[in-house]
């Protein structure tokens, strides 16, 4: 990761080695001089019996492959995937390349324990890219305090926590919420707020911190009610009522998974039409992968406060949608959380050539301060914290099932887990 | 056949072989990781135990075992947070020295019920005694309105949905969806070591075995034989004079003690409980081990969590994207061709053909009994 230019050369040439077959040839002439295998002697990069040999190094895919969030995980797995590639095209890491072991968390948190026990003893990967929800990732955090491996996590989730062995690529929520509210409340002149969500930690803790916003630090703004659904919910219509008779300039939503598909066709059903902005829909829980399932028609007119939007117009994204349509198929939408999956492998491989080691307690001390100027998102930079600098957008849902992006945070937001004043 | 014996000379040689089995050939064979991961199964196999003398005794199908394995573990779970919760571990909390996720959920103060689980003694205490107080208050209402067959399966699964319903609604007091995570030390041992874990499964083995002898001693005890008559024709055994709704609350309270012991094994050796194994399909996956295993034997329902446990570890490293078509086919295959399961096979194909080779006389075909046939 150089400049910009050389980076986005080597994208191009390294997408068309993908679709040539890779060759180890193309690549090695693009592969930068100083990161030839034998300039690295294994048993100096790999001190604590991890599975590199002289020209490969493996790590552990872990997400749900089979069951309720396959749907879900099922782009953060491509991403990867596709980053994997593109990082061997180029070369791989210290002259090695990645090879991969896909383990299947099957939706069940146990299942997610067992799996990356055994990728960490078993396998001796070096570094996992995996999980999706909060309760996976608390299932294996043991795991890997305790065997000292490395997980890269891509979902945007509610913060509260901070392990040595954790980078989390997706924002935590006051990334994702502060910048909004203060959109929201700028140039459209909301002042009350009607809070409702799934009932879980990331809903809950997330509207806790919107509510401390608007309440502490919003002048003249207020929540008008605050709900909480059991996932799977499917009948809204008392929420709705509620919401007429309290008329909320905004509705923030924080309903996850197919219960979405019932709130927003409830919401237009009952006549709220989020095109008119009367209430306006604010949402941090639906990203294009999710509009496929509610439907464009059902949601146009929404608001979305995410880090990433398909539609984003700079070069970087114009090549990874590229590259992920061309590996996956050309009606393929990338979410959020799926483009914070791509930079796991990137970030890694950044923090190992940093480090000069594949060891992990190396690497972790390599990761704060790594810089990606080729993420699609824009520029990233890991934090001291181990969560990600980026940009808070907001982005308007479009028919076609597509955010149009109306507002971008000037500078990257700071990630704070444990938020002061917010608890 | 020495039916009124504690154990039969094949049944003795069963135990014998499966005791090598857990204590001798997995421990020799396989390495850290997998010896866990047996562990693991083996804690199902408690509940698997239960279900073969309700189901396969009694004819008590529970669709809700999930429900004491769940309470089970929780209760174990409780005991271990709270150990883990020191003030100093929690220093960064509003709260500190309460639960991590009460403190994410605003709570100030530990709520009342959890104080008792301060206590390792009561902790254990309440592992058996909280599914079987839950049991005894299902089996009450049940049994003595004669509610039985698939009325009472479709009402135990009911129960799993709605403990999953409230352990997730409830989740300041539960830890909801997340379940209670990251558990440390028992009295201040390391129970996520290698060596801790390696520990925990032979102590899981010596729990099981108890277990089975119990379960063995049962089925054997005149109780054994109600059960089995009230399977077959419950009328008559009513108009014999027996109150069989007090047999059937017994034998439904004693799997439910089972299912709690192996569900605190589980949290110790997981390291973590959560309502995902309460559920309705967790209890389903428990039934489907001891179809597997075959209902009618109690070491057979061992077997049966072994195999389709084992199956499903493997088949999903194989086969990540395909393995539950291919464990879905094992079921199949299982209930199609051999309706008794494993147990089943094996007394009725194996053992014969063994003792024709070794006695070198004709089997005795009259009386199979890797399962019970009386």
């Amino acid at each position: 990761m150089s400049n910009e230019n050389s980076d986005n050369k080597v994208n191009g040439v390294s997408r068309r080695a993908v679709l040539a077959g890779g060759t180890a040839l193309t690549a090695s002439l693009f592969m930068p001089k100083n990161l030839r295998a034998q300039d690295f002697a294994t048993a100096d990069i790999n001190t604590t019996g991890l599975a590199v040999t002289d020209d490969t190094v493996t790590i552990g895919i872990l997400h749900s492959v089979t069951g309720t969030m396959a749907i879900s995980e099922t782009g953060s797995v491509q991403a990867e995937k596709l980053a994997i590639e593109q990082i061997n095209a180029q070369g791989g890491i210290l002259g090695r390349k990645i090879e991969y072991i896909q383990e299947d968390g099957a939706s069940d948190w146990p299942t997610f324990a067992e799996k990356a026990r055994k990728l960490l003893v078993n396998d001796k990967v070096a570094s996992v890219m995996g999980c999706w929800t909060s309760a996976s990732r608390k299932a294996v955090l043991p795991v890997f305090e305790q065997h000292n491996g490395f997980l890269y996590y891509p979902t945007f989730y509610e913060g509260l926590e901070q392990s040595p062995n954790v980078i989390y690529t997706g924002q935590e929520a006051t990334q994702q919420i502060i910048a909004g509210l203060d959109w929201v409340n700028q140039t459209k002149g909301a002042k009350s707020f009607y809070l409702l969500g799934s009932d879980y930690i990331w809903p809950r803790t997330s509207n806790k911190i919107a509510r401390k916003h608007i309440e502490n630090f919003m002048e003249d703004c207020k929540v008008v009610g605050e709900e909480y659904y059991p996932l799977g919910h499917t009948q809204f219509n008392s929420v709705i009522n509620k919401i007429r008779l309290r008329k909320p300039d905004v509705i923030y939503a924080i309903v996850v998974g197919g219960s979405n598909v019932a709130f927003y066709k409830q919401l237009k059903a009952a006549g709220i039409d989020p095109t008119e902005e009367g209430p306006i829909v604010l949402t941090i829980s639906v990203t294009e992968d999710e509009i496929r399932g509610i439907g464009g028609e059902n949601i146009e007119g929404s608001y979305a406060c995410m880090k990433y939007f398909q539609s984003l117009e700079n070069e970087n994204n114009i090549a990874f949608v590229k590259a992920f349509k061309e590996m996956w198929g050309e009606d393929i939408v990338i979410g959020d959380v799926t483009q914070a999956a791509y930079l796991g492998p990137w970030l890694w491989k950044a923090a190992v050539e940093k480090a000069g080691s594949f060891d992990v307690d190396k690497v972790r001390e390599a990761s704060p301060g790594i810089e990606l100027t080729t993420a699609p998102e824009g520029y990233v930079k890991v934090h001291e914290n181990h969560h990600l600098w980026s940009k808070t957008r907001v982005g308007r849902a479009q028919a076609d099932g597509q955010y149009e992006v109306v507002f971008e945070t000037a500078e990257l937001v700071e990630p704070d887990p444990f938020p002061e004043g917010y608890q | 056949m020495q039916s009124s014996a504690f154990m039969s000379r094949k049944e003795i040689i069963g135990f014998a072989i499966l005791a090598a089995l857990i204590f001798l050939v997995l421990p020799a064979v396989l390495d850290n990781f997998r010896l866990n991961l047996f562990g693991k199964y083996l804690t199902y196999a408690f509940v698997a135990v239960g279900l073969a003398l309700c189901w396969g005794a009694g004819g008590i199908l529970s669709l809700g075992q999930g429900v004491f394995f769940g309470l089970g573990g929780y209760c174990m779970a409780m005991f271990l947070k709270l150990e883990a919760s020191t003030p100093e571990n929690t220093a960064i909390q509003s709260t500190p020295g309460i639960p991590d996720f009460m403190d994410w959920n605003q709570l100030t103060e530990l709520p009342w019920w959890w104080e008792p689980f301060y206590s390792l003694p009561l902790a254990l205490l309440a592992v058996v005694a909280v599914p079987v107080m839950f049991a005894f208050v299902i089996g009450v209402a049940m049994f003595t309105r004669r509610v039985g067959g698939v009325y009472f399966a479709i009402i135990t699964q009911a129960f799993a949905a709605i403990m999953t319903i409230l352990i997730i609604g409830q989740q300041g007091y539960t830890g909801g969806v997340n379940g209670i995570t990251d558990l440390r030390t028992l009295m201040g041992w390391d129970i996520r070591t290698d060596e801790a874990k390696t520990i925990l499964y032979f102590v899981n083995g010596a729990l099981l075995f108890a277990v089975l002898l119990i379960a063995q001693y049962v089925r054997k005890s005149k109780l054994g034989r109600l059960l089995i008559a009230m399977r077959d024709q419950e009328d008559r055994v009513r108009f014999s004079g027996y109150n069989v709704a007090n047999f059937k609350i017994f034998i439904f309270c004693l799997g439910a003690a089972f299912a709690g012991i192996g569900g605190a094994m589980f949290t110790l050796q997981v390291g973590f409980m959560s309502p995902t194994l309460v559920g309705i399909v967790p209890s389903i996956e428990m039934v489907i081990f001891c179809a597997v295993g075959g209902r009618l034997s109690i070491l057979g329902a061992v077997y049966g969590a072994l195999l389709v446990n084992w199956a499903k570890t493997s088949l999903s490293e194989s086969f990540p994207e395909l393995w539950l078509l291919g464990l879905g086919g094992l079921f199949i295959a299982v209930v199609m061709f051999f309706p008794n399961g494993l147990a089943g096979v094996w007394s009725e194909k194996i053992e014969p053909r063994l003792l024709a080779l070794f006695s070198k006389k004709k089997p005795d075909t009259s009386a199979p009994d890797g399962a019970p046939a009386e």
